[in-house]
């Protein structure tokens, strides 16, 4: 068939350009200009080419921060998405606990962050905080602002706390949409409990899982307020993750040019472990096909 | 393998039922001969997919009982009911392959690996799945999908009766012939119970030896498929088997005979006297079946009817006549708000206007309060012929 083109179709994305742009290339290809110039004020600027690249990808600091990043990413996910699969599990199916479950669930994701940082910040003291004090009776020597170890505990419980609920949730829906008859046609099978998560559980939830991973990575990596508010990044700089290295140089430092390469990094660190864990998810399935 | 006894067997999904609509299974006794091919036809919401669920196990009976021979079953747990059941969507294990699919019943039951994959050979085999045994479950058609679920059931050999609950539903119906032969098959080669629940008298006549109908919670007949269409013992039968059902209408006691409908012009069909008897006896509702099959319109009737001439003719007005392919469907007002349906071959003539019609008495069916009542058909009893009230003569 011939087809005919009409290249004056392109107009019609132009509406979409424009938006895209304004909200999204310019503000990029700024950053981008930043990145590749050493500006010492407005009227004063240098073209420094990938100087700044190379100094970042060099720069100690931001290869612990990168590592610690990464380490806090996946203990975030190693301990949110069983919890949360398990406590959709454990969830009733119907009833009036359903709603009791959905609201408490729900409770800790509608606070905002910097408040969730604050209510740890005091719940782990242990003078007036419970969770401090409590640690103290029992003997166990805590304190999360001079204690490195205590300082991740502390950030990582403060995350599964805020963040278990949504990946519970998730799974939660992911549950209630397998058809009973699975359920029945297992038992006629006399399929075990383990068997029936397996083979029937955990098979359906791949899709919410899917999502619940993704959103959980990309927010841990990019987490800041909580842990900002909680230890200040402290002690020293055991919990300082990479949002937190780039804002005290963006802001602290106002190295605009430096922070701008590693915003840029940053951002491709981002895509590519997402694209990572979509790929690996979703090729599972077409391996098959 | 077992005959399955149901005693007393009914429930309720209330906490207190109190009268009969609140039944799902209303009071109950039944049983399923080991081996035999069985129907459970009803409407959608008649309580077949709950016995079933009874049967099997998945849902205690609030009353009554469920044995497999002499046991007692009623506290089991399916997985201990030696039963399998297929349900009406396919239900494949997704991420196993179609192998694994048939062996999960096995390996669930710790059997040796060897006799696993003899058995899954075996099944696949039959059900003509070999080609499909290393492909992943998620990916099959639906209907390869239903026989893998048979498959499951069958697998397993301590399996007493396999029980299907519309497993045909969602397969397209050039393949459905197709399966319903295979299930045929199969049970004649495993000699295996099967209960097979369906809405649809086609497939339950075709699969089955003999049909129970159940209707409102109760199995109302069960029986052949001849049986069924030819003495149906309940009003529902008559009407929900065969295409189309049953002319049913409701009669009145005269002295001649009876009279079809109400009002005025309800019609008056003679019926031996002993007959009228039998029937003054009894209290409450009485009606008239027949099966548009046995309808006879005028010109058919006239040249078999010589030596039945004592038969009653009735006149009445062709409303519509539907052409159904092979057959024609002719609705005739008799009057009394009574349209029969007559159903003549594809090549007779289509009758318009007034005609006459006559009930032949060997198909001629009574019910009292919707149950049949056992009573000789009425034969050639009637004293003389009569002019019924609008002039039509016999």
């Amino acid at each position: 068939m011939q087809r005919t083109h009409n290249n004056r179709a392109w107009w019609l994305v132009l509406p979409v350009v424009i938006v895209v742009a304004f909200s999204a290339i310019i503000p990029m290809m700024t950053v981008v200009n930043y990145s590749v110039q050493d500006i010492f004020d407005p009227s004063t600027r240098f073209f420094v080419g990938t100087e700044w690249y190379r100094e970042i990808l060099r720069d100690e600091r931001l290869h612990d921060s990168l590592i610690r990043q990464f380490i806090y990413s996946f203990a975030v996910l190693a301990i949110e998405i069983p919890l949360g699969i398990a406590v959709a599990l454990s969830m009733p199916r119907k009833g009036a606990m359903v709603s009791l479950c959905m609201i408490l669930l729900a409770l800790p994701l509608l606070i905002p962050w910097n408040v969730v940082g604050t209510i740890w910040q005091i719940i782990g003291r242990e003078d007036i905080g419970l969770y401090g004090w409590a640690l103290g009776q029992l003997g166990i020597d805590y304190n999360y602002a001079s204690n490195p170890a205590d300082a991740w505990v502390t950030v990582l419980v403060m995350d599964v706390w805020h963040w278990t609920s949504l990946v519970a949730l998730l799974c939660y829906s992911g549950l209630r949409a397998i058809p009973d008859v699975y359920y029945q046609a297992a038992r006629i099978d006399r399929a075990s409990p383990w068997a029936v998560f397996r083979y029937i559980q955990l098979p359906k939830l791949k899709s919410v899982l899917l999502i619940g991973i993704m959103l959980r990575f990309m927010d841990s990596f990019m987490i800041y307020t909580e842990p900002f508010v909680l230890t200040g990044g402290g002690p020293g700089t055991t919990t300082t993750f990479l949002s937190q290295t780039l804002t005290q140089m963006a802001i602290g430092q106002f190295d605009l040019g430096r922070a701008a390469a590693f915003s840029l990094i940053y951002f491709l660190i981002i895509l590519l472990v997402s694209w990572l864990f979509y790929t690996a998810m979703t090729h599972q399935d077409s391996d098959d096909a | 393998m077992a005959a399955i006894h149901l005693n007393d067997l009914a429930h309720s999904y209330m906490a207190a039922p109190s009268e009969d609509a609140d039944y799902a299974i209303r009071r109950m006794n039944h049983v399923w001969e080991q081996g035999g091919a069985y129907a459970l036809l009803g409407p959608s919401g008649c309580g077949k997919s709950t016995l079933l669920n009874i049967i099997s196990g998945l849902l205690a009976p609030s009353e009554g009982e469920v044995r497999f021979d002499d046991r007692v079953v009623n506290q089991l747990p399916p997985e201990e009911r030696n039963i399998a059941q297929v349900f009406q969507f396919p239900v494949v294990y997704d991420t196993m392959t179609v192998y694994d699919n048939l062996a999960f019943p096995l390996r669930n039951q710790r059997q040796p690996e060897h006799k696993v994959q003899s058995r899954v050979r075996e099944i696949a085999q039959v059900l003509e799945l070999e080609s499909l045994l290393e492909r992943r479950a998620s990916n099959l058609t639906a209907d390869e999908k239903q026989k893998v679920s048979m498959g499951r059931g069958l697998v397993r050999d301590d399996v007493a009766a396999i029980l299907f609950d519309e497993p045909l539903t969602v397969i397209d119906p050039h393949l459905k012939w197709k399966l319903r032969r295979k299930l045929k098959q199969i049970h004649e080669q495993f000699n295996i119970t099967m209960v097979y629940v369906t809405h649809d008298q086609l497939e339950a006549s075709t699969f089955a030896d003999k049909i129970a109908v159940m209707y409102e919670g109760r199995i109302v007949q069960f029986g052949t498929p001849r049986e069924l269409f030819e003495d149906p013992a309940h009003t529902f039968v008559g009407y929900f088997i065969g295409s189309p059902g049953m002319n049913l209408a409701r009669i009145s006691l005269e002295a001649q005979g009876v009279r079809l409908g109400e009002g005025e012009s309800a019609p008056l069909l003679r019926l031996p006297r002993t007959l009228l008897a039998t029937f003054s006896e009894r209290n409450g509702d009485l009606k008239l079946g027949i099966r548009p099959e046995f309808v006879e319109l005028e010109a058919a009737a006239l040249e078999r009817s010589e030596s039945e001439s004592t038969e009653h003719w009735l006149s009445g007005q062709v409303t519509l006549v539907q052409d159904l392919g092979t057959y024609k469907v002719v609705d005739i007002d008799i009057g009394g708000g009574c349209v029969f349906k007559a159903r003549i071959e594809e090549d007779a003539a289509i009758p318009h206007g007034r005609v006459r019609m006559r009930l032949p008495a060997r198909w001629q069916r009574f019910y009292l309060d919707e149950h049949l009542l056992d009573v000789l058909p009425a034969s050639a009893e009637v004293t003389d012929d009569v002019v019924d009230d609008k002039g039509g003569v016999a």
